[in-house]
């Protein structure tokens, strides 16, 4: 349980993709003569953000990192978004993706499914932006941020 | 990698000019001088929980001239994100960072160690400011209302948790750990929270303990406990139990123990499954394969070698706590059984039927409940909330609440931010429609801190918290801890006012 606990609050999968993303680029990477700057430009994804009032966001994030970090690096102004800090502990990063895109972005743990299960407004296209990182893969891709952050832990029949 | 804060004060400063630019440029069409003079707007916000600092938060970032005061009762801000969430989830506390942030911006004021409705009153917080809100959360508990509540053994789970995460009224608790059953009514997340504090003294468990912000007396205690088995009773079926998926699942792998559920309570539950939404469906899913599956040989060996255990019991209310013969002290709990009837929503109803279970400590997990402490404040005393509407608080313009004083005492940290996050809304939408009128020029705090020292009360600023918070982390640092928590009032003080 412990153990469990202390993965949860680094990100592990991201952090590790982080590593080989920079490893395999060191290692196989194209050769060129551009500047150093450039050669990190090329190797960005492009992210799009629809944010609560329907307008399209577009920035660049690098390879390994996750999607909260995006937002928070480029100041995305989502009101709540990311309130644990990445650490699956909560619902408010919740991003809805479109069903291809979804595909892509690869198995859902257990234990992002259970606080999947908490966000307002799921979906089956839906994600916790703190786990999923970037890779060239998902070049372009579109996230949704939807309406509200309200994690919902009621009972069902809302008796108290 | 460090994570920038979301509260970017880039950002809000630039959404800040545009805003006050127009104003400007009204000030000047209408009235023919500049607003410069235009006092800002002045809101005090009662209690440094979640509910009082997603406030000041969201009313600090939307305007650029908003003046923000939090009074808090206790010389420490953060209220149950401190004293509330579990020790083994420490990732839960992070708000705390954002919380910092607000509280630290130019335009926010922390005064620790104010009671308001004792060394102030609500109508004086009215005079000095334009708005107050109320956040002050649930501090009292729903009570069983069945005999023998006051037995020794028998604790309010607010009580428990306040015992081991450090809350100064709770340090005399001294919980007795010394029998075999323990038996919490209630099935919601803080119950869950107790069961596994309680059947932590075992091997990794204690030692991850250690490692968290459990007060040292509470570990102490627990490192002695006897007990070994915990059930968590709630009056309805599986279908109905409160508590979150995580949390199960965090039981059913906790070391150590093994579960212990009753098959019969979950016939029929798998055919009603496949209508089920996907989050009560792979609840109950869990709650399925733990009560029924045959485990494999890996988690036979696991639960062979286990030395404690904990089960789910539903369609049970308390109706006594038993004594031992001449004594005071618990030795069983009765319960009634009960089946469910379904009329729009799903009640418990009584068969006639009981049942009494051996146990030598009871924990009543039915409830937080808020308090009224003003008597001049409407309060509806059967939800235990102060009737409101979108956070504006009924027949009392100026006056708002936010957090489980506005909606009752459940939701996570993120409900209670989306719901003070609306409460700022209303507050906006009031005055930039002139129903709440902030044209008048407002004392602030300046007067309610000289009446405060008037009698005798000396704030806790957040420099004050902070040379507490310095304190506590070095305590913990030597022993392996993030914190060790300052338990009373008095020491907290002497801290911060040194």
């Amino acid at each position: 349980m412990g153990l469990v606990t202390a993965l949860r609050c680094l990100k592990p999968r991201c952090w590790s993709r982080t590593v080989t993303a920079a490893w395999s680029g060191w290692k196989g990477g194209e050769r060129s003569f551009t500047t150093g700057k450039q050669l990190r430009s090329d190797n960005k994804v492009t992210v799009n953000f629809i944010n609560r009032d329907g307008d399209r966001i577009t920035v660049k994030g690098s390879p390994g990192e996750s999607l909260l970090d995006v937002v928070i690096n480029e100041d995305l102004d989502f009101d709540g978004f990311g309130a644990c800090e990445g650490t699956l502990a909560c619902s408010t990063c919740h991003l809805i993706f479109d069903e291809e895109m979804y595909k892509k972005l690869g198995p859902v743990t257990d234990e992002e499914m259970d606080m999947l299960d908490l966000a307002y407004g799921l979906t089956d296209t839906s994600r916790l932006g703190c786990q999923i990182c970037l890779s060239k893969s998902l070049e372009g891709m579109v996230a949704r941020v939807p309406e509200s952050v309200a994690d919902i832990r009621q009972t069902k029949d809302g008796s108290s | 990698m460090n994570y920038k804060l979301l509260f970017s004060h880039r950002k809000l400063w630039t959404l800040g000019r545009r805003r006050s630019t127009s104003r400007l440029h009204e000030g000047i069409r209408v009235s023919g001088q500049a607003l410069f003079s235009s006092c800002s707007p002045k809101v005090c916000v009662v209690g440094s929980g979640p509910g009082g600092f997603y406030t000041a938060q969201h009313l600090i970032k939307a305007r650029p001239d908003v003046e923000l005061d939090i009074y808090e009762r206790l010389p420490v801000p953060f209220g149950l994100v401190r004293f509330g969430v579990a020790p083994d989830h420490p990732e839960v506390k992070n708000v705390i960072n954002t919380f910092t942030q607000t509280a630290k911006h130019s335009r926010c004021n922390f005064y620790g160690n104010v009671n308001v409705g004792r060394d102030v009153t609500i109508n004086e917080l009215k005079e000095a400011y334009h708005a107050v809100v109320l956040s002050y959360g649930a501090e009292g508990n729903r009570t069983m209302g069945v005999p023998g509540e006051d037995l020794a053994g028998v604790y309010a789970a607010k009580d428990f948790v306040g015992w081991y995460n450090g809350l100064p009224n709770c340090r005399e608790l001294n919980p007795d750990l010394s029998c075999e059953t323990a038996v919490i009514l209630g099935q919601g997340n803080v119950a869950l929270d107790v069961a596994r504090i309680l059947l932590a003294p075992i091997n990794d468990y204690i030692l991850f303990l250690q490692s968290t912000d459990i007060t040292q007396p509470a570990l102490e205690a627990l490192a002695q406990s006897q007990v070994r088995r915990v059930l968590i009773v709630g009056r309805r079926g599986p279908l109905q139990i409160a508590c979150t998926i995580k949390e199960i699942r965090e039981m059913v792998n906790l070391p150590g123990t093994k579960p212990e559920m009753l098959p019969a309570d979950f016939e029929g539950i798998s055919e009603v499954l496949k209508d089920v939404p996907r989050p009560r469906k792979r609840l109950t899913e869990l709650m399925l394969k733990t009560a029924l599956e045959t485990p494999g040989e890996k988690e036979l060996e696991r639960r062979k070698s286990a030395s404690r255990s904990w089960g789910f019991r539903f369609f049970r209310s308390p109706v006594e706590v038993l004594a031992e013969p001449r004594t005071n002290k618990t030795s069983a709990i009765r319960l009634a059984v009960n089946r469910l009837e379904v009329e729009g929503f799903t009640r418990a109803v009584l068969t006639g039927e009981v049942e009494d279970v051996t146990c030598g400590l009871v924990i009543s997990s039915i409830g937080y409940r808020s308090l009224l402490i003003d008597p001049g404040l409407p309060f509806d005393s059967r939800k235990a909330i102060i009737p409101n509407s979108m956070g504006r608080i009924q027949h009392t313009p100026g006056v708002y609440c936010s957090g489980w004083v506005k909606t009752g005492p459940t939701g996570v940290i993120a409900t209670t931010m989306n719901n003070s996050f609306d409460t700022a809304r209303s507050m906006m939408e009031d005055m930039d429609s002139g129903a709440l009128d902030v044209s008048a020029v407002k004392s602030g705090s300046q007067s309610i801190t000289a009446l405060l020292r008037g009698r005798g009360v000396k704030p806790v600023t957040f420099a004050d918290w902070e040379k507490i918070d310095s304190v506590e982390t070095k305590k913990g640092e030597a022993e392996g801890k993030p914190r060790e928590k300052l338990l009373s009032v008095e020491e907290m003080l002497q801290v911060a006012q040194t």
